[in-house]
């Protein structure tokens, strides 16, 4: 596996060898997928909604609807306005729903399709919305992509009325539905009145019926976000995630936000709930400190397993620097911290984690790929792979125990419902990892050494 | 009205009248009608066809195990095309490219000031690192637009660096689907690879398997098989193929054409140019496997070969003969739709038949009206603008190279006894009564469904859990849900084993609560009925 890796690093400036990010349009269209009674509309040619929904389908194993103005030669020569418009009324024709939210692609990028304008020109049916974003797929990563499609429906949709609705607004960044469930089921023991926006939750998990819908119950409605214009404030979770859509909405209603980090640890989940309890003024349930409780417990019970050892992390970057956070608690060392995701703050900000918790030599680099991760690797190896499936090839090849977290992940079920977000979602990820690496142990002793009692 | 009309009835009329030509409900004499195929998807319509680079770099030039193919572009279309597909891939020395994603990940300066010189750099930092013997570029929608001339890069890296290095300009929005990139890979491949080297072949029954992609191993049980009998594979296109092999693909007799929609381009250029007959073949299916080989048995008519390939017949399905007995007993009765890319919806009707299951309807991702209909249909086709952009090669015969095995006079009697050179289609071996649909949507797979309440519906990952969640068994018949292989004798066996073990898991009773029928049988119980 992998064998034609050299441990040499050599420079590379051009070259990008097994990417650890993809292109905007997958996340504007994971955005648009929270929001209830929605389609999204990739406007380009068909390949890229097609590769769109399949990674989608992958990760979730559940159908992820997108229509496409499918470009053929002839509107990449003369611009895309004509299947836009053929396109849209097609889709509320024949699919029905309350919003198209649409998205452009590296193509029609590049052409330089005007989408405010065509949109402007619309016969847009009564009480429906067409939204869009531009999602040029050599800017950024997914992550930009993720955040640009909520910007498009603040821009369009949100709305003050001058009147407060008393609700906190989430933002819940590129996560999947089972943290969206964590964190409403956090905000209703908080007792905050909240819209969670998007919510991909009843979506992107939907149950199995005998009947499929196109739209299932989930998903962030139409009054919740125009009423994003009159929430008392925002939660913006993941530094890197979630300001500009936040920054958006306050320009735009006056609507003033709160930066957080992505919930991910005990630390980062403490602050976020304490900010809880400052909205309300209400006390922080028993039930929330039990659950922290034991989380503590466990770590502190099995901490033998985890000191000092070295993690390779990588991914998304809120997902990694929450993951880089929780690691740190455990007492681990995270050794090598990579995003494929470009922008130095990700860098900045995993340094400061370094020097809070003390360890040294510890790498982070953004807009970096998994080929150099995997070189480092082969250069000082690390005890614990943790990230996204792509990793399976690395942990395969230098034997490293491997936990996955993060999008997408292609080869298991069940992982997208289960948190990674609040106390809970910590204590799954602390199950899995001392999982792995006790699988390792046992993989690896000898008859003589081998326990039935860890 | 019949179901056909139920489902078009729906649609606003520019729609109706569009679809209306891809949709057909066989009877005697609209067997006899054509087709509408390989034309635009219609603009929001929700298709399940990818693009012309899908087509290119991920179906033909990906499963190439020896060749470093750099996607030129943003990210996103190399790292989607990046381990998805299956192609199974073993090599000696441990060099599999096919482990690694190359893109040249074009930013937004690449896009305005061109990205030719980050094209160039790129190759220079692959060709230090890894030393390919072969490097293939392919082209992204925005480099087509920018204008990059890959083309003058790719001739400037050969002499350069002295290996083989190839471009595609297979930019996503080419043609209406990944059709035009299937096109486009084997122009390129017959341009630059296939006769470059002359080593004489181990036997005289010597063949290619052309549109065999090793998805869950396929192609490897398929040479297993020609192995046992005697025959001497040169190369496969291009399931654990390699361009080494490839160079040598024209010393063969006979091409085998699995997949026609994705490489008869390449079978047709390689008669014309090197001599070498080619037959459709089909070895998905236990019937089909039976007749493709006696079909090539036919062809080199040798005696022993043909006792041979008996022989071999015999053996395999002995050796199968206890297991498909018992699941032609789970899967009689059944009913099924497909709809997969361009071939794939006829090869599997053929091995649900096997088992007893009946096909109510098939359809095509993106065949062409030669898939459906048969190949005599050629001619008659209207190139539209769409398919005009898509470079025809005209190959003349190399009078070096060329060599024939059977004398004019033994082509025209074989050709009424085997598919030489020829593809039937798949309508003709469907029933009355079934439905054909092209570039099938998510609408008419749900008013289809709820129609013909097939038992299992075979197609891909962006519909496999829709038609679940409507209750109906789905496998994806791109990637065989991640088992395989499908092809052959046994393969048959493990795909009746794993759609039986879908249709019959025990979940499926679970899917209505049971809360869900109180009412009724508080109603019955009131009725005094038990
Ligand atoms: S990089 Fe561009 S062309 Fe490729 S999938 Fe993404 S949006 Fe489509
Ligand atoms: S069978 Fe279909 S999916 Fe496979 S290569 Fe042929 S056309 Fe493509």
């Amino acid at each position: 596996m992998l064998t034609m890796t050299p441990k040499e690093i050599s420079e590379r400036s051009s070259l990008r060898i097994n990417p650890c990010k993809t292109c905007q349009p997958v996340g504007a269209m994971y955005a648009a997928l929270g929001v209830h009674n929605c389609m999204p509309h990739s406007h380009g040619s068909q390949g890229c909604a097609s590769y769109h929904r399949t990674f989608l389908s992958r990760h979730f194993k559940e159908p992820a609807m997108a229509s496409t103005s499918s470009f053929t030669e002839g509107a990449s020569v003369f611009g895309g306005g004509s299947n836009l418009r053929t396109g849209v009324k097609n889709v509320f024709d024949i699919y029905n729903p309350d919003i198209i939210a649409i998205h452009t692609t590296c193509l029609s990028e590049t052409i330089g399709d005007d989408l405010t304008a065509f949109i402007q020109d619309m016969d847009i049916p009564e009480g429906k919305y067409v939204v869009h974003t531009n999602t040029p797929s050599y800017v950024g990563s997914h992550i930009n992509g993720f955040y640009n499609m909520m910007s498009g429906f603040i821009n369009y949709m949100a709305e003050s009325t001058g009147k407060s609705n008393g609700k906190t607004a989430i933002f819940p960044g590129f996560v999947n539905p089972g943290d969206i469930r964590e964190l409403k089921r956090i905000l209703k023991l908080m007792k905050v009145p909240f819209t969670m926006f998007p919510d991909q939750s009843g979506i992107m998990d939907a149950p199995m019926t005998g009947n499929y819908s196109m739209y299932p119950k989930g998903g962030t409605t139409i009054p919740e976000i125009v009423g994003l214009g009159d929430c008392e404030k925002v939660l913006a979770l993941g530094e890197l995630t979630s300001e500009e859509p936040a920054n958006i909405l306050e320009r735009k209603c006056k609507v003033p936000y709160s930066l957080m980090q992505l919930p991910i640890g005990i630390e980062a989940t403490d602050k976020f709930v304490m900010e809880l309890s400052q909205i309300t003024n209400e006390e922080i349930p028993y039930e929330l400190e039990e659950e922290r409780g034991q989380l503590v417990d466990i770590i502190l019970d099995a901490h033998f397993y985890f000191h000092d050892k070295k993690v390779a992390i990588f991914g998304d970057p809120d997902t990694v620097l929450g993951l880089t956070r929780l690691v740190l608690e455990m007492g681990m060392i995270p050794k090598y911290v990579l995003t494929g995701t470009p922008g130095e703050a990700f860098v900045k900000l995993a340094n400061n984690l370094f020097e809070q918790y003390g360890v040294s030599d510890c790498i982070a680099k953004a807009s970096g790929d998994l080929f150099e991760l995997h070189q480092w690797i082969k250069n000082e190896k690390v005890d614990l792979l943790l990230g996204t499936s792509y990793g399976k090839q690395i942990a395969k090849a230098e034997d490293i125990p491997f936990v996955r977290a993060g999008f997408p992940i292609l080869d298991r079920y069940a992982h997208s419902y289960s948190p990674i977000l609040g106390y809970k979602g910590a204590l799954r990820m602390v199950e899995l990892i001392a999982g792995a690496l006790m699988d390792k142990q046992d993989r690896d002793a000898s008859d003589e050494e081998f326990e039935i009692v860890m | 009205m019949n179901v056909r009309n139920i489902v078009l009835d729906k649609y606003s009329a520019k729609v109706y009248k569009n679809r209306k030509e891809h949709i057909m409900e066989l009877t005697e004499e609209t067997k006899n009608q054509p087709i509408a195929a390989n034309s635009r998807t219609i603009p929001g319509i929700i298709t399940n066809r990818g693009c012309c680079y899908a087509g290119c770099k991920g179906v033909v030039l990906g499963p190439l195990k020896d060749v470093l193919v750099l996607t030129h572009g943003p990210i996103g279309c190399g790292f989607y095309s990046w381990g998805t597909r299956r192609n199974k891939a073993k090599t000696e020395d441990g060099r599999n490219f096919i482990e690694y994603c190359f893109s040249t990940d074009l930013q937004e300066p690449d896009i305005v000031f061109g990205g030719e010189k980050k094209l160039r750099q790129a190759i220079k930092e692959a060709i230090d690192i890894f030393k390919p013997k072969c490097i293939m570029i392919c082209s992204t929608c925005p480099v087509g637009l920018i204008g990059d001339d890959i083309h003058a890069v790719a001739a400037e890296t050969e002499k350069l660096y002295g290996i083989t290095c190839m471009a595609f300009s297979c930019e996503g929005y080419k043609g209406v689907s990944q059709s035009g990139g299937h096109h486009i890979a084997n122009n390129t491949l017959m341009k630059k690879i296939i006769g470059v080297n002359d080593t004489p072949p181990k036997n005289k029954y010597s063949v290619n398997i052309l549109g065999e992609y090793n998805i869950g191993g396929d192609g490897w049980e398929v040479e297993r098989i020609l192995k046992r009998i005697g025959y001497n594979v040169i190369s496969v296109f291009t399931g654990d193929g390699s361009f080494e092999a490839i160079q040598n693909s024209h010393m063969a007799n006979l091409n085998l054409v699995q997949c026609h929609r994705s490489i008869n381009y390449i079978a047709e250029m390689m008669k014309t140019k090197y001599g070498v007959d080619w037959i459709k073949v089909n070895f998905v299916g236990i019937k089909s496997t039976i007749q493709s080989l006696r079909d090539m048995a036919t062809y080199f008519g040798d005696k022993e070969l043909a006792e041979r390939t008996e022989e071999v017949i015999d053996d395999e399905l002995a050796n199968i003969a206890e297991e498909k007995e018992y699941y032609y007993s789970k899967l009689k009765g059944k009913t099924a739709a497909l709809f997969v890319g361009g071939s794939r919806s006829h090869h599997y009707q053929l091995l649900l038949s096997d088992f007893g299951v009946s096909t109510v309807l098939a359809g095509y991702e993106f065949a062409h009206r030669d898939d459906y209909e048969g190949r005599e249909v050629i001619p008659t086709i209207k190139e539209d603008a769409d398919s005009k952009n898509i470079e025809h090669l005209n190959v003349e015969k190399d009078e070096k190279k060329y060599h024939a095995y059977l004398t004019d006079e033994q082509y025209q009697q074989l050709k009424s006894k085997i598919p030489l050179e020829d593809y039937t289609g798949m309508i003709r071996h469907m029933e009355n009564g079934s439905i054909v649909v092209d570039d099938l949507n998510q609408f008419e797979t749900d008013e289809f469904l709820k129609l013909l309440k097939p038992d299992i519906f075979f197609s891909g990952i962006k519909d496999k859990y829709s038609l679940q969640k409507s209750g109906v068994l789905s496998r994806q018949l791109h990637s065989y849900d991640y088992s395989g292989p499908y092809s052959g004798f046994r393969g048959s066996i493990n795909f009746a084993r794993d759609i039986t073990m879908g249709l019959y898991t025990p979940a499926w009773r679970f899917v209505t609560p049971p809360w869900k029928n109180r009412s009724t049988l508080k109603a019955s119980l009131a009725g005094g009925e038990e």
